[in-house]
């Protein structure tokens, strides 16, 4: 076992351990945000689907959490995920970083043309969609 | 590479329908109070996902599925009945120690990241604890996705170095000739911990046992409920 760059980091696990009574619990909730479980299944299905392989999957992720900006109580951990998943998809010339950042926005400005209680969809995008 | 042809390929962007669920918050600023807000995350996944589909890369409706199955069907529950059934049947306990990923799947737990399962056995000589430094590692089909604190730094990297001091602060105190042993897991190898039964459990069933096994315990960093502990 080799140890991580990190291994001499004195932090307590306080913050990220569940308060005592929860740790019985066998079904805690497995995402705080949909978009969390959005960006997992998505990796999950794009690997199924044969785009890369597993141990190329956790090499992209690791390198995310292992930055020194990662939070010590693990609550950013999706970001990081999702971050992981445009790089790799990127490297794989599948995505490009303008397409997905001009996308981004598109969905940003549906979202906000989208009256509260219906569905978003991008065609609400007042600029018309990413060009 | 099988992507099932054109199939998931949809007619255009402003035909695809995704299935993505509502989390927008009406935004906390006053100017546009009505109005729908995505974060940049959630933005972000639907934009990848957008640029996915339309290459036919993905089908939405499998995403879809996935999302359903980890939020709802696989969990710890499935380790438990594992755990369980070596505590009570000898033949089983003794697969499991040879093949684990066999006598697992034998039980219906098949599925991503549980392929290279093996199972570590407390001991009165040897407790197990189990990491991954690298990632997030786990055997999903057996206990779901992992808590939040196994995926943080301080996890990731103290248990390898103080783990009885880690142990500690999840309320576990061993003695001292037991022996702590730290497994790091990979993308290729995954650990399963088989706590030891419980004391005072000799005459409970199978059904009963599972309830006495939580996620932690199978994680190395708790155990086994003693019965008519809540």
């Amino acid at each position: 076992m080799t140890l991580p760059e990190t291994a001499k980091d004195p932090t307590p696990l306080a913050n990220a351990i569940p308060q005592p009574g929860s740790a019985k619990k066998l079904d805690p909730k497995v995402f705080d945000e949909p978009w969390q479980a959005q960006a997992f299944a998505l990796t999950v299905t794009l690997h199924e689907n044969g785009l890369f392989d597993w141990p190329e999957w956790a090499e992209f992720l690791s390198a995310e959490l292992h930055q020194d900006s990662a939070k010590q109580d693990g609550s950013d951990y999706y970001s990081h995920w999702l971050t992981a998943l445009e790089k790799l998809l990127t490297s794989k010339g599948l995505v490009d970083v303008p397409s997905v950042a001009a996308l981004t926005e598109s969905w940003k400005r549906a979202a906000h043309a989208t009256p509260h209680g219906t569905a978003i969809t991008l065609e609400n995008d007042p600029a018309g969609g990413a060009a | 590479m099988n992507l099932g042809g054109a199939a998931f390929k949809l007619r255009s962007r402003n035909s695809a329908r995704m299935h993505f669920r509502e989390d927008a918050k009406i935004s906390d600023d006053h100017h546009h109070d009505h109005d729908n807000h995505l974060s940049d995350m959630d933005a972000k996944v639907r934009a990848l996902q957008t640029i996915l589909v339309e290459k036919g890369l993905v089908d939405p409706a499998a995403v879809d599925v996935v999302v359903e199955t980890y939020e709802h069907k696989v969990g710890p529950k499935n380790g438990a009945k594992v755990v369980a059934k070596a505590w009570v049947d000898p033949e089983f306990r003794a697969w499991l120690e040879k093949d684990a990923s066999a006598a697992i799947n034998s039980l219906g737990y098949v599925g991503r990241q549980g392929e290279h399962m093996h199972a570590v056995f407390n001991t009165p000589e040897q407790h197990n604890m189990v990491v991954c430094t690298l990632c997030s590692c786990y055997p999903w089909p057996v206990l779901g996705l992992p808590p939040v604190w196994y995926k943080s730094p301080p996890y990731r990297s103290r248990v390898v170095y103080e783990p009885r001091k880690v142990l500690g602060e999840f309320g576990v105190e061993l003695p001292d000739s037991t022996k702590i042993k730290v497994w790091d897991s990979t993308a290729e190898l995954r650990y399963l911990v088989i706590p030891m039964r419980p004391a005072g459990s000799d005459g409970l069933s199978e059904d009963e046992l599972v309830e006495l096994v939580s996620r932690d315990s199978m994680i190395g960093t708790g155990l086994a409920h003693a019965p008519g502990q809540e």
